[in-house]
């Protein structure tokens, strides 16, 4: 393996459950030494793709190339080169912190000081609580415990299921922060999530529903793609300006996001402003006139949105 | 990168490895303080139980006699039952008018029915016949009263010089010879061994890897060098131990308490044991393997190993009294084959030589099971 080839190939990847499609054509690569993101709702398949990509378990159609080697064929090659986080990873609860990070150490046939080096810095986070039983750890220190956990034998690739689900929005950050830091290094991450705060911190993102990719991107450049005026409007009555907006003749797409609306136009050709003062004189008609309208940049969140909304229709 | 890529597949070291894995499923178990109380103490509790409290040997046998023609072979009989603690003679009646409503009533457990001119029958040497009704609502109580009202009958049928032949005798010898009062704790304490053999290696096992696959670590487990195999013999080493220091001391109670004898040889009986906990934690492995939550693992073990064990086993029911079509089914019930093999050491005092046919019953279901269990267990999730 060169430099140049990717840590991660997939072509083409299928997996089913039955009848149920989990994965269905799937095919990207990812660079080495790259922070990629997998970014899609459950049930998008994030899981299943993980599975391929660790080989425990078997495509039904397609290949992948993990460090080089074949996930069917090297799977054993693959193993021990590979931190794997899986989405339910919970450590042992019973054992204390030290004992956690020892037993993963010694299973991976390594010491926890021969990985001092790639996990030293986050262990000195949960160091104070060495003799705590994992089962005692706040969400954000398991999951900095599991990542020593997962690196501690110094594998050139980390696969993170859904690593901060269930963690609080500062132990999140702190935790991305880490897998910065770890990037920063050389190391090749691909970490999924729900949220899209964290997929902006990848380098590339990978929207996927339904068992397929929707686009690969840049996630600072993905906004890029929405290409119809999109305004966010708020208001004290919500569901009232929701109604409103949805039955009007123009709108693309209306969704509720946070406290505010979001509303795509359909006349790619507007710009906001102009759509702004429409939309206000035509609600201010139907009596909602506390609303505030601006016109936004599209964020990655809308981008998915839009090709959520487009997805369904394309394999229809 | 290149310093680390070096390292090619790293070959687990066994020793340190399965050493590590041993260590912490030791961790698991003696932390769980209220689980491995509860596992030390239950079989302590059940030997006390088993001995006290569900006893199916008979103390107080009350007995209706019906005798149509008394006479002083018929009282002679009368005393006779009456001398022993066992028995007490509730009522004598000239006909069988009242027994329905006896037993209904509770009031007797057995009806003796003499026919009459029972003496003169006697006499003349003939097969006399006689009619022993006995309340089998619990059948195993049942079974044990006729077999005492039997024993009875022929302490007198051979007292007396008369060359008659008593109405029955045969199955009385053989249960009297290795078991002479018939001490239920005696026949008790084996199936209690397998029971709680079971209980540890097959629940607990099944429990325990399904909480692994419930938490995700047995996916990081499958994906570090562990082979399948390791991971199985770490998980069940353990248990082994735990399920032979178990043996011990419900060995060691049932002699303390009850006195229940050990006539056989106790390494022989040590080493049936572990085989057998060896088959049990198969099952358990089996178990877990099929099963996604450690609560369908739980009822899965509970249902596929400890109900057959406490049910078909013949601990309980003797197979003997079970339904034709039911009897070739417990031959698959490990635990049946355990239970003979240690009635057959602690009671008779019997050694490989005759217990060589289900030793090899059971160490060929070991193998068996164990193979199964460990081609269950795949290197991948699917």
């Amino acid at each position: 393996m060169t430099r140049a080839d990717p840590a991660v190939t997939a072509s083409s990847l299928g997996k089913r459950y039955g009848d149920v499609v989990a994965l269905d054509d799937v095919t990207f690569d990812v660079r080495v030494g790259e922070l990629f993101g997998l970014i899609g709702p459950d049930g998008a398949g994030k899981t299943s793709l993980f599975r391929l990509l660790t080989t425990v378990q078997l495509p039904d159609a397609g290949s992948a190339r993990v460090l080089g080697l074949d996930v069917v064929k090297d799977y054993r090659a693959i193993r021990s080169r590979i931190g794997y986080m899986p989405g339910r990873f919970s450590l042992y609860p019973d054992l204390s912190v030290e004992e956690n990070l020892r037993f993963f150490a010694s299973v991976f046939g390594t010491t926890i000081e021969a990985g001092e080096r790639l996990i030293a810095p986050i262990y000195s986070q949960i160091a104070p609580f060495a003799d705590r039983r994992a089962g005692a750890l706040s969400g954000g220190m398991k999951q900095k415990l599991a990542l020593c956990c997962a690196l501690v034998h110094l594998p050139e690739l980390l696969l993170l299921d859904e690593p901060t689900t269930g963690v609080d929005a500062v132990s999140r950050r702190e935790f991305w922060d880490l897998l910065e830091t770890l990037r920063a290094d050389g190391l090749t991450i691909v970490a999924s999530t729900p949220y899209m705060d964290e997929a902006m911190r990848c380098e590339r993102v990978a929207l996927i529903q339904h068992g397929r990719i929707l686009d690969i991107a840049d996630p600072r450049t993905i906004g890029a793609r929405f290409d119809r005026p999109l305004l966010a409007l708020r208001s004290a009555e919500r569901l009232r300006l929701l109604r409103a907006l949805r039955a009007l003749p123009d709108a693309h797409s209306v969704f509720p996001f946070g406290d505010a609306v979001h509303y795509a136009d359909a006349r790619a050709d507007r710009d906001g402003s102009t759509v702004a003062a429409g939309l206000q004189r035509v609600l201010a008609e139907q009596g909602i006139r506390d609303v505030q309208v601006t016109p936004i940049e599209p964020g990655i969140e809308d981008v998915f949105m839009e090709l959520m909304q487009r997805a369904p229709a394309a394999t229809a | 990168m290149s310093s680390r890529t070096g390292g090619r597949v790293r070959a687990p070291r066994l020793p340190s490895a399965l050493g590590a894995f041993v260590r912490k499923e030791l961790h698991h178990i003696v932390r769980d303080r209220q689980t491995l109380a509860i596992l030390l103490l239950m079989p302590l509790v059940q030997v006390l139980l088993f001995g006290y409290a569900l006893r199916t040997d008979v103390r107080d046998l009350r007995v209706a006699m019906v005798d149509p023609t008394p006479d002083v072979l018929t009282v002679r009989l009368r005393n006779r039952l009456e001398s022993t603690p066992r028995f007490r003679v509730v009522s004598t009646a000239t006909s069988t008018a009242l027994l329905e409503d006896q037993f209904q009533r509770r009031v007797a457990d057995v009806a003796l029915v003499l026919p009459t001119s029972f003496a003169d029958g006697l006499a003349r040497g003939d097969r006399t016949p006689v009619l022993l009704v006995t309340d089998a609502s619990d059948p195993n109580s049942g079974t044990t009263m006729q077999s005492y009202v039997r024993a009875a009958l022929a302490d007198f049928e051979s007292d007396l010089s008369a060359p008659g032949r008593g109405p029955v005798r045969i199955q009385v010898a053989s249960r009297m010879r290795y078991n002479p009062t018939l001490e239920s704790a005696n026949l008790f304490v084996p199936g209690l061994i397998a029971l709680v053999l079971t209980l540890v290696s097959a629940l607990m096992t099944a429990i325990s890897l399904s909480r692994e696959k419930e938490q995700g670590t047995l996916e990081v487990l499958l994906v570090s060098p562990l082979r399948p195999w390791q991971i199985i013999v770490g998980k069940v080493l353990p248990y082994l131990a735990l399920g032979f220091a178990i043996t011990c001391l419900v060995l060691l109670a049932a002699r303390v308490v009850f006195a229940v004898p050990l006539r056989g040889s106790l390494t022989l009986l040590l080493a049936e044991s572990v085989l057998y906990t060896i088959v049990s934690l198969s099952l358990g492995v089996l178990v877990a393997a099929r099963t996604t939550s450690q609560r369908a693992a739980m009822l899965g073990a509970l249902v596929g190993t400890m109900m057959p064990t406490a049910l078909l086993s013949g601990m309980i029911f003797p197979i003997s009294s079970m339904p034709g079509w039911l009897r070739p089914i417990t031959n698959v019930v490990p635990a049946r084959w355990f239970i003979v093999i240690a009635r057959g050491i602690m009671l008779k005092g019997a050694g490989l030589g005759i217990l060589w046919h289900e030793t090899l019953v059971l160490a060929g279901m070991a193998l068996l099971l164990l193979v199964a269990a460990t081609r269950s267990f795949h290197a991948r999730l699917d």
